[in-house]
């Protein structure tokens, strides 16, 4: 079911702590049993001033930033399906819950980590304009720019976590192995 | 060096080390439920992979909708009901034969000290009461357990949790785990393991450490762990007597799986329950706790007495001992969900579904029900619930709707006046 994944683009910000599972795909949304169904429903609960989840920002988002703890909650990985199903690629917060971390990477998806000073310096940028994200994988860097005002940014990622990413995902990389 | 139950757990599951920092562990149970898994079974067929790595290690049951609500959740079943009959899972619950997964899963002695186990359900650190490690995951690690039989963790680095001094009567584990969280925050365990010990801890019943284990993952906790010792076997006796023969010999083998004096803890943070009150929620977030009191008079709309969490025979009996010959208040709709069938029965024979019914509780089957809002019991828009389970955020239960989490005995009482009260004050 993977389709092909790009990394970075246009991003949106969530500018919020413990944006939980529930706020990203309402449970009552988890009878559905396909990935694409959950596409319309993106964020519908979030509580955040300013944000419209039917907004043109996020429909034209591939990245997300946002602060720590990002994902809290339950572990269905109905959340990390519905940024994928929606083209979001790509998330970047100060930290996050293990599970919907971990599904972000099974999934063969960057949830990349940043240090608090970093994700400040991104979101000083959003004042002049919607940022522009270019992540470099294999190089562990980012590039957020908006219109001539660029920075760049290294981040850590596991060995582990790279490796599903460039793999795919856990299924492809599991069933090779194992 | 000494090691933590954790890090035995983990160097004898080693499967794989594919890089470093990650460990691969073999699995020693794999549970299913008819929300997560569907997705992972149509994987598989679509990948030409539809195999169980082995069937008798893997459980199953049907518990958040159920029975089926509309045709949605009618085609979750059958896909679940379908996979498990066509590999010839031995271990389905179906409906009449279901409960909530956390609870019906120890109940039927799947669970036992030293093993690995994941399920797709963040409260799967509920199974680690018994000395297991066990830990919430999500679709494509299901996926992969139930193909390969294992699954990825980064080193288990732990935070030992001791709960000192004595209980005052009328304060339960839900209040301890509750003023723990108040104190870890809601990612104050990320990527930790929650080693839960101390005297108030060995007192416990295994009800009791469940209950603990089951909200760790509200501090961002990988799982909850307790040390298995003479309840545990005690717990499991019905289970594993053919195996040991004496209960000293089952204790001498689960004894290897107890953390060594001279284990190296993330951090050690002492708690002395000796004063502590009945605690409840008050926001959005699980750490958001505050003394009863505090909140008492707090108008609410619904309660819910079930879950994972709370909704074991013993939490029935706690609140049954505060309804008994009470009514519900005329403004309140009190819901009580037996967790597993057993339960219910065991309830029904020592006259406590009679209380609930005197009171005026709706009693319902074994499930995960209102607790997610996917199922029975939804609130509308505006509508407070206090409910007995484990997460609070903003509309779980139903868009618009609030929760206060609590103990069994205060959600009891607070059915009774029609806003959040001290069952001790009744």
């Amino acid at each position: 079911m993977s389709s092909k994944k790009i990394f970075g683009g246009l991003a949106i910000v969530l500018d919020r702590a413990d944006i939980n599972t529930d706020e990203i795909i309402p449970a009552k949304y988890l009878t559905e049993v396909t990935k694409e169904a959950l596409t319309p429903f993106i964020l519908e609960d979030l509580k955040l001033d300013g944000f419209d989840p039917n907004g043109e920002k996020l429909k034209n988002a591939t990245v997300i930033i946002t602060r720590e703890n990002f994902g809290c909650g339950s572990s269905r990985e109905h959340a990390p399906w519905v940024f994928e199903v929606n083209g979001v690629h790509t998330v970047i917060a100060e930290s996050y819950a293990r599970i919907f971390r971990q599904n972000m990477f099974n999934c063969g998806m960057l949830a990349i980590e940043l240090p608090k000073e970093d994700i400040e310096q991104i979101l000083a940028l959003e004042s002049a304009g919607d940022i522009q994200v270019n992540v470099d994988l294999p190089g562990q860097k980012i590039n957020a720019s908006v219109g001539s005002k660029s920075l760049d940014l290294d981040f850590e990622i596991s060995p582990f976590d790279k490796a599903l990413v460039e793999a795919g995902g856990w299924v492809e990389f599991a069933d090779a192995r194992y | 060096m000494g090691k933590t139950i954790a890090e035995k757990i983990f160097a004898a599951h080693l499967r794989d080390e594919p890089f470093e920092g990650t460990r691969v562990l073999s699995l020693d149970r794999v549970l299913c439920h008819e929300i997560t898994t569907p997705v992972a079974i149509a994987d598989l067929v679509w990948r030409d992979k539809d195999r169980v790595y082995d069937r008798d290690k893997i459980k199953v049951v049907i518990d958040h909708v159920t029975p089926s609500k509309d045709s949605k959740t009618a085609m979750q079943a059958k896909i679940l009901r379908d996979w498990a009959h066509r590999h010839e899972i031995p271990d389905f619950f179906d409906v009449g034969r279901n409960g909530v997964c956390h609870a019906i899963f120890p109940e039927k002695g799947f669970i036992r000290p030293g093993f690995t186990v994941i399920m797709g359900d963040s409260h799967t650190c509920t199974h680690g009461a018994f000395g297991a490690f066990a830990a919430g995951v999500g679709t494509t690690d299901l996926e992969v357990g139930i193909l390969k039989g294992v699954c990825a963790f980064r080193e288990p680095a732990s935070i030992r949790i001791n709960i000192n001094g004595t209980l005052p009567s009328g304060v339960v584990a839900k209040d301890v785990i509750l003023h723990v969280i108040s104190h870890l925050g809601v990612n104050g365990a990320t990527d930790r393991i929650l080693e839960f010990r101390g005297p108030v801890v060995e007192a416990m019943s295994m009800e009791a450490r469940m209950t603990l284990c089951n909200m760790a993952i509200e501090a961002g906790g990988t799982c909850g762990i307790c040390m298995p010792d003479m309840t545990t076997v005690n717990y499991l006796w019905p289970f594993i007597q053919n195996e040991f023969g004496t209960k000293q010999a089952a204790l001498a083998e689960y004894s290897k799986w107890i953390s060594d004096d001279a284990a190296r803890y993330d951090k050690v943070l002492d708690f002395d329950v000796s004063g502590l009150s009945p605690q409840v929620t008050f926001g959005y977030k699980p750490d958001c706790v505050k003394p009863v009191a505090e909140m008492a008079g707090t108008r609410v709309d619904q309660v819910y007495i079930g879950t994972c969490t709370n909704g074991r025979i013993e939490d029935l009996r706690e609140a049954a001992a505060v309804l008994k010959g009470k009514k519900v208040a005329d403004s309140v709709r009190g819901i009580v969900s037996p967790a597993t069938p057993k339960i219910f029965s065991d309830a029904l024979e020592e006259g406590i579904i009679q209380i609930f019914m005197d009171a005026g509780f709706c009693v319902t089957n074994p499930t995960c029900g209102a607790c997610l809002g996917m199922s029975n019991g939804v609130l509308a828009e505006d509508e407070v619930c206090a409910s007995t389970s484990n997460r609070n955020f903003n509309g779980r239960m139903g868009k618009g709707g609030m929760v206060h989490l609590m103990s069994p005995a205060t959600a009891a009482a607070t059915a009774v006046t029609g806003s959040i009260t001290d069952a001790r004050s009744l």
